[in-house]
C-alpha cells in the first residue's frame, strides 16, 4: 500500500513540476507543499483526477515568519489522506476559496478567518463564526495577548 | 408570505446551544441559517499553554457524551509522533472502552430523540440501560462521564478483579432489553410515519457536504474510519460497517440501533480474549520530537481528526480538532428546504449534534 | 479588557441595561410611595407577618428547575438525574421547557461571552421569586477554562447566585443533596 502511495505522488509531481511532497514511513499520509497561486487548480486536480472527494478540514498554522494554510483531503473509497499546505504572508494573508469545489468548506474557511485573519477570495459569506461579532483580534495568532 | 422563525439558543429540541433561523412560507421550510459559537471555550489556544500531559482531560470535555473516543484520538496521535506502541493489554482495554462508550452515547441519542417525538418512556429506558455501562466504566476509571483514562503509552490503571465478568453480564442484559426497546419504537405507527421519508440526504449531496459517521452510512456510503483507516485492534477483528440505503431519518435511526448491537458483540468478544500483561509501555519519552501528524478516530458521531504540530518543546505548538457535528450542522442547508416545520425535530435529532466539539 | 465583565450588558440594537441587585418581594413593597400607597403598605406588612411563614413553607415543596443545559454538566443534571436511578422527581422537581415557569435557573456549564446576554435575558424572563444555582466548576469560577479569552469567570459576574454546587462534572448525588438543602432553607425563610 505504501508503494502505491509513493507511485501516485510521483505521478502527481510529474504533471505539476514545482511541487514538494513527503510520504511518511508506514502511514497512509502524503504531505504536499504548493504555491498559493496554484492551489485552487491543484485541489481541483486532486478532486477530479485522483478521486479525493472528501474535504476533511481547512486550517492554518502560524509560524513566526510565515503562515501556512492546510487543506486535508481524503476519499470515501480508501483510507489515504493528502495534506496540502500553502504558505501565505503573515501581515496580509489572502488565499483563493474552495467553496465552489467543496460546499463544506464554508464553515471551515470562516473559522480560519475568525481565528487567524486569513481572507478567502470569492467566499460568499466571510464573517465571524465562533466568536461574538464585536470581538477584536484574531486569537490563534501567536502575537495575540494572553489574559 | 415568508417569515424568519428563530430556534434560539435555548430550545429543548436543538440538544445543545446553537441557533437555527428558519425561513418559512406557510408551513414549508424554504431556507435555514445556523449560528454556532455559544460554547466556544478556546480549547485550541489553551492547548498551547498547558503541557502535553495536562491537555489530556480537556479532550474529555470536548464531546462530553462520548469522551473516551476523543481522548483516544489525542493520545493516539501523540503516540504516533513519539513512536511509542502500547502493550497488548492496553490496546484491548482502549478498544473495549471505546466500544462501551459508543453504546452509552447511542443510548443518550436514543433517549433524547424519543422524547422529541413524544415518547417519554423510551427516555427512561435509555437512561436506565446507560447506567449499567456507566457503572462498569466507573469501576474501571473512577468517574461516570469524563474519564481521563488513556495515557501516552497505555492506560492509566488496570481493571479490578471481577470487572470482566461483571461487564459481560451487563452486556448480556442490555442485549436482552434492547429487543423490548426496538419493539417499543418499531411497532408504533405514529413514530414510523414521522420518521420515514423525512430529511432525505442523497448520496452525491452527502459527499459534497463532507458528512461522515451514521449520517453518511444512512445514505448508502460505506465509510467508517475503523474500516478504511484502521487503528487500535479493528484490523485484527475484521470490522464491517453497518450501511443502510434509504437516505432518510429512519435509515439513520436503524444504523445507530444496529451499531449498538454490533458494539455489544465486539466488546463481549474482546473481553473474553483479554490477555494478561502490563498496561503501560516501558519507555515513553517526555515530549514528542518535532513533526506533524493527522490522526483520525471514529467517535459515535462521525469522524474526529486531530492535526498536531510539535516543535519539541513542553507545550504543543498547534492542536487542530476536526469535529463531525460541525460539518453536519452545515448539511442542514441541504436537508431541510422542502420539509414541514413539524419535521424539524425529527431531522435535527437524527443528525445527533453535540455542541461541545462543534464549538470547542 | 480585564478579568471582569462590565456590569452593563450591551444588546445588539444599541440599548443597554445594567445588572442591579436581586429584587425580592419584600423589597418591592418598600418602594411603593404615596399616602394611599403607605396605608396599603402597612396593611400588607401586617398581613405579611402572618402569611409569610405559610408562603415560605409552601414554596419549598415543588421547586421547578430549568431545562437549560449548556455543557458537560448538562448530561448529569438535567438528564441523568431525572432517570430511574437518581430519581429527583420524588423531591417535587420538574423541568418545564419555558422560562416563565421556572423557579430555579440551573446554570450547568461554561458561560461564554457570546452567551452572557442571552442568559441574562432568560434570568429576567423568570418570575419572582427566583433562585440561581451555579452547577459545576465552570459556572462557579470558570473551571478548567478560567484563562480562556471567551469565558466568563463564573456566572456570578452576571447575576446573583444563591447556591454553588461543586464538581467537574457534578455527581447526581451531590445535586440531590443540594436540592434537599435548598428546600430546607426555603422553608425556613432564608434565601
Amino acid at each position: 500500500m505504501i508503494l502505491d502511495l509513493y507511485r501516485i505522488a510521483e505521478a502527481i509531481r510529474a504533471s505539476h513540476p514545482d511541487l514538494e511532497f513527503d510520504v511518511k514511513e508506514g502511514e497512509r499520509r502524503v504531505v504536499f507543499k504548493v504555491k498559493a497561486e496554484k492551489l485552487h487548480n491543484f485541489i481541483k486536480f486532486l478532486r477530479d483526477e485522483v478521486g479525493r472527494d472528501f474535504l476533511s478540514t481547512v486550517t492554518a498554522v502560524d509560524y513566526s515568519d510565515r503562515m501556512e494554510v492546510v487543506y486535508i483531503l481524503g476519499s470515501y473509497s480508501d483510507g489515504f489522506i493528502f495534506v496540502v499546505k500553502t504558505e501565505v504572508d503573515r501581515e496580509n494573508p489572502e488565499v483563493e476559496s474552495v467553496v465552489d469545489l467543496f460546499p463544506t468548506a464554508n464553515f471551515h474557511e470562516r473559522e480560519v478567518y475568525d481565528m487567524f485573519g486569513v481572507r478567502f477570495r470569492n467566499h460568499p459569506n466571510l464573517r465571524r463564526l465562533l466568536l461574538p461579532d464585536d470581538f477584536e483580534g484574531h486569537p490563534l495568532r501567536k502575537d495575540y495577548e494572553w489574559w | 408570505m415568508e417569515m424568519w422563525v428563530n430556534f434560539g439558543p435555548q430550545h429543548p429540541f436543538t440538544h445543545g446551544l446553537w441557533r437555527l433561523k428558519v425561513k418559512v412560507e406557510g408551513e414549508t421550510v424554504v431556507d435555514v441559517e445556523p449560528t454556532i459559537g455559544y460554547l466556544h471555550r478556546g480549547v485550541e489556544k489553551l492547548a498551547e499553554k498547558r503541557s502535553w500531559v495536562k491537555f489530556i482531560p480537556y479532550n474529555d470535555r470536548l464531546c462530553y457524551v462520548a469522551s473516551m473516543g476523543w481522548t483516544e484520538g489525542y493520545v493516539g496521535a501523540v503516540e504516533r509522533l513519539m513512536g511509542v506502541e502500547p502493550p497488548e493489554r492496553a490496546l484491548y482495554l482502549r478498544t473495549i472502552t471505546s466500544e462501551l462508550q459508543r453504546i452509552a452515547s447511542h443510548f443518550v441519542w436514543l433517549g433524547a430523540y424519543s422524547i422529541d417525538l413524544g415518547n417519554f418512556t423510551a427516555l427512561l429506558f435509555a437512561v436506565r440501560e446507560r447506567e449499567f455501562i456507566l457503572d462498569s466504566l466507573s469501576r474501571l476509571t473512577g468517574h461516570r462521564m469524563t474519564y481521563n483514562y488513556p495515557r501516552f503509552g497505555g492506560v492509566a490503571r488496570d481493571a479490578p478483579n471481577g470487572w470482566v465478568e461483571r461487564t459481560i453480564r451487563y452486556l448480556n442484559r442490555i442485549e436482552r432489553k434492547m429487543n423490548d426497546f426496538v419493539n417499543l419504537m418499531l411497532d408504533n405507527e405514529t413514530f414510523l410515519k414521522r420518521v420515514q421519508g423525512v430529511g432525505i440526504l442523497k448520496k452525491s449531496v452527502a459527499k459534497e457536504w463532507g458528512v461522515t459517521g451514521p449520517v453518511a452510512r444512512g445514505s448508502g456510503l460505506k465509510v467508517d474510519v475503523r474500516y478504511n483507516d484502521p487503528y487500535l485492534l479493528y484490523e485484527e477483528i475484521g470490522f464491517e460497517p453497518v450501511v443502510e440505503k434509504d437516505c432518510d431519518c429512519f435509515a439513520r435511526y436503524m444504523v445507530r440501533i444496529r451499531e449498538i448491537y454490533e458494539s455489544i458483540t465486539i466488546a463481549r468478544e474482546l473481553l473474553m480474549r483479554l490477555p494478561e500483561g502490563d498496561v503501560m509501555a516501558k519507555r515513553v519519552p517526555r515530549v514528542p520530537p518535532p513533526g506533524e501528524i493527522y490522526y483520525r478516530v471514529e467517535v459515535p458521531r462521525g469522524e474526529a481528526g486531530y492535526y498536531i504540530v510539535s516543535d519539541g518543546k513542553d507545550v504543543p505548538y498547534r492542536v487542530k480538532i476536526r469535529s463531525p457535528a460541525y460539518v453536519h450542522i452545515q448539511a442542514t442547508k441541504a436537508m431541510m428546504p422542502g420539509c414541514n416545520v413539524a419535521d424539524l425535530p425529527a431531522i435535527l435529532g437524527s443528525l445527533d449534534v453535540c455542541l461541545g466539539d462543534t464549538d470547542r | 479588557m480585564g478579568d471582569e465583565l462590565p456590569r452593563v450588558i450591551h444588546m445588539r440594537d444599541g440599548s443597554a441595561h445594567a445588572v442591579v441587585g436581586l429584587d425580592s418581594s419584600e423589597d418591592f413593597l418598600e418602594r411603593t410611595d404615596g399616602l394611599v400607597g403607605k396605608l396599603a403598605q402597612d396593611v400588607r406588612k401586617g398581613l405579611w407577618k402572618v402569611l409569610g411563614p405559610l408562603l415560605y413553607w409552601g414554596r419549598g415543596f415543588s421547586p421547578w428547575g430549568s431545562h437549560f443545559g449548556i455543557a458537560c454538566c448538562s448530561i448529569e443534571v438535567p438528564m441523568a438525574v431525572f432517570g430511574p436511578l437518581f430519581d429527583v422527581e420524588r423531591h417535587g422537581v420538574l423541568s418545564p421547557s419555558t422560562a416563565r415557569q421556572w423557579d430555579m435557573l440551573w446554570v450547568s456549564g461554561t458561560v461564554t461571552r457570546k452567551l452572557a446576554p442571552r442568559i441574562r435575558i432568560l434570568y429576567e424572563q423568570m418570575l419572582e421569586p427566583k433562585w440561581v444555582v451555579a452547577i459545576g466548576d465552570c459556572a462557579i469560577s470558570g473551571g478548567p477554562f478560567y484563562d480562556s479569552y471567551n469565558v466568563v469567570k463564573g456566572v456570578d459576574k452576571i447575576m446573583p447566585v444563591d447556591m454553588y454546587v461543586p464538581g467537574c462534572p457534578v455527581r447526581p448525588e451531590t445535586f440531590i443533596d443540594a436540592i434537599i438543602e435548598f428546600r430546607r432553607r426555603v422553608r425556613e425563610g432564608k434565601r
